[in-house]
């Protein structure tokens, strides 16, 4: 599916888009000022297009959305959580290889 | 032709965009090895640069490097999204193995630049993510109205505590030494700021917390006396390491695994340069790996000629 671009997720409809998803989630927690946020920034928009279908992918501004920063307790950003029913399965903070991001993402829908 | 490439550069921080756009412009067939989504490096992870000659307005390390990557592919250079994982030399080429295969070049620049170096502490790993930073620009905002630690004597253990300064209540500055390494305009800055409580002559020995870190133990080495200060978090810059294992004794290092070279970026083997924070050197800065990149791909270029 070209064009499936990552979905910004709030307080919201964080609920529907993510914990109520059929499928596992990843969900990016980011903000403007955050560099390494914007070096993987090409990964997680590349995951979300070459997953469309199987993975929903997802950004959450932790600035615009501190409660629910706080809720999943972010300390680090980027974190990136991947939601499965509504559970945090699989996680990774930091900016890291595409590779690490998709290892994760496999793991999760494998699991 | 055998080999993919005649130089492959590792790593496109400022010494490898710097050596690509140098040899693009040499008309050398080039390619650059970067394992992250965007190229950049420690320099993309800087909040401001205010001291790269010739940018006159603070600019955000990212956006630097981002301009430096145009100007590089402008003129050819290619940017391949891969890990170097191990090198080796054989018939007078050089193989650099990544985790989709391997590539073969004629030469190669070692720009894979440098981590931070962790403290080595009880709680440093547990609290990872969780409270320990090693990026106050990265994380920093998280930390609004809230009280935390920096911890180190240099650049930018000091630049991070003024930055952390516009979201902390508080930050406490802790270094061994009795004076910073840092350069004196920081100095200035941070003992004139109100929300720094500078803490000299101390070593952080223990992160402490449950969920995540409420306190950190400190000892002050001239008094022995130790003491518990409340923060939720603990910035650490106490160094850095040499992002230089994937090498694994090919080149000559010093006991640290920075790379020796000459003063043209000869390595101790021949048709492999270094540039950058890799390299063994007094001054790691943006100024200093885009010199190390312009020296590494002109002699790059040159032993290619002669060969």
């Amino acid at each position: 599916m070209a064009g499936t671009k990552p979905l910004e997720v709030t307080e919201s409809n964080f609920e529907s888009e993510v914990l109520k998803s059929t499928t596992p989630v990843l969900v990016d927690f980011w903000a403007e000022w955050c560099g390494p946020c914007r070096i993987i920034a090409p990964a997680v928009e590349e995951i979300a297009q070459q997953y469309a279908g199987r993975i929903k992918v997802c950004k959450v501004n932790v600035d615009d959305n501190q409660s629910l920063a706080s809720r999943y307790s972010i300390r680090s950003i980027p974190s990136l959580l991947i939601f499965k029913a509504g559970i945090v399965a699989n996680q990774v903070i930091g900016a890291v290889p595409k590779a690490e991001l998709v290892k994760r993402v496999d793991a999760v829908l494998k699991g | 032709m055998s080999t993919n490439y005649d130089v492959l550069i590792i790593g496109a921080g400022p010494a490898g965009l710097t050596a690509g756009l140098y040899a693009s412009r040499a008309r050398v067939r080039t390619c650059c090895l970067e394992r992250l989504p965007s190229p950049g490096g420690q320099a993309a992870l800087t909040g401001i640069v205010e001291n790269y000659p010739g940018i006159d307005e603070p600019v955000a390390g990212l956006e630097l490097c981002r301009r430096m990557e145009r100007q590089a592919r402008s003129f050819g250079l290619e940017i391949i999204s891969e890990e170097a994982r191990n090198v080796t030399i054989s018939d007078d080429e050089i193989v650099v193995h990544d985790a989709g295969g391997s590539i073969r070049s004629s030469a190669l620049i070692v720009a894979s630049g440098t981590r931070s170096a962790l403290l080595g502490i009880p709680g440093e790993m547990d609290f990872l993510g969780k409270g320990v930073s090693y990026c106050a620009t990265c994380d920093g905002p998280l930390f609004r109205d809230q009280e935390v630690a920096v911890v180190g004597g240099g650049d930018s253990a000091l630049d991070e505590a003024l930055f952390l300064t516009k979201f902390c209540k508080k930050v406490h500055l802790i270094h061994r030494r009795a004076e910073f390494r840092a350069v004196k305009v920081l100095v200035e800055r941070v003992t004139s700021n109100e929300r720094i409580e500078l803490i000299k002559h101390s070593e952080v020995k223990k992160i402490i917390g449950t969920a995540s870190v409420e306190a950190i133990e400190v000892k002050d080495a001239e008094s022995d006396e130790v003491r518990q200060i409340a923060v939720s978090g603990v910035f650490l810059y106490v160094g850095l390491s040499p992002n230089t294992e994937f090498l694994r004794g090919i080149v000559e290092t010093d006991d640290d695994g920075y790379i020796e070279t000459d003063e043209d970026m000869g390595t101790s083997v021949r048709g492999i340069f270094a540039a950058g924070d890799a390299r063994h050197k007094s001054l790691r800065q943006i100024a200093t790996a885009v010199g190390d990149g312009a020296l590494a791909a002109m002699s790059a270029a040159r032993y290619l000629e002669k060969r």
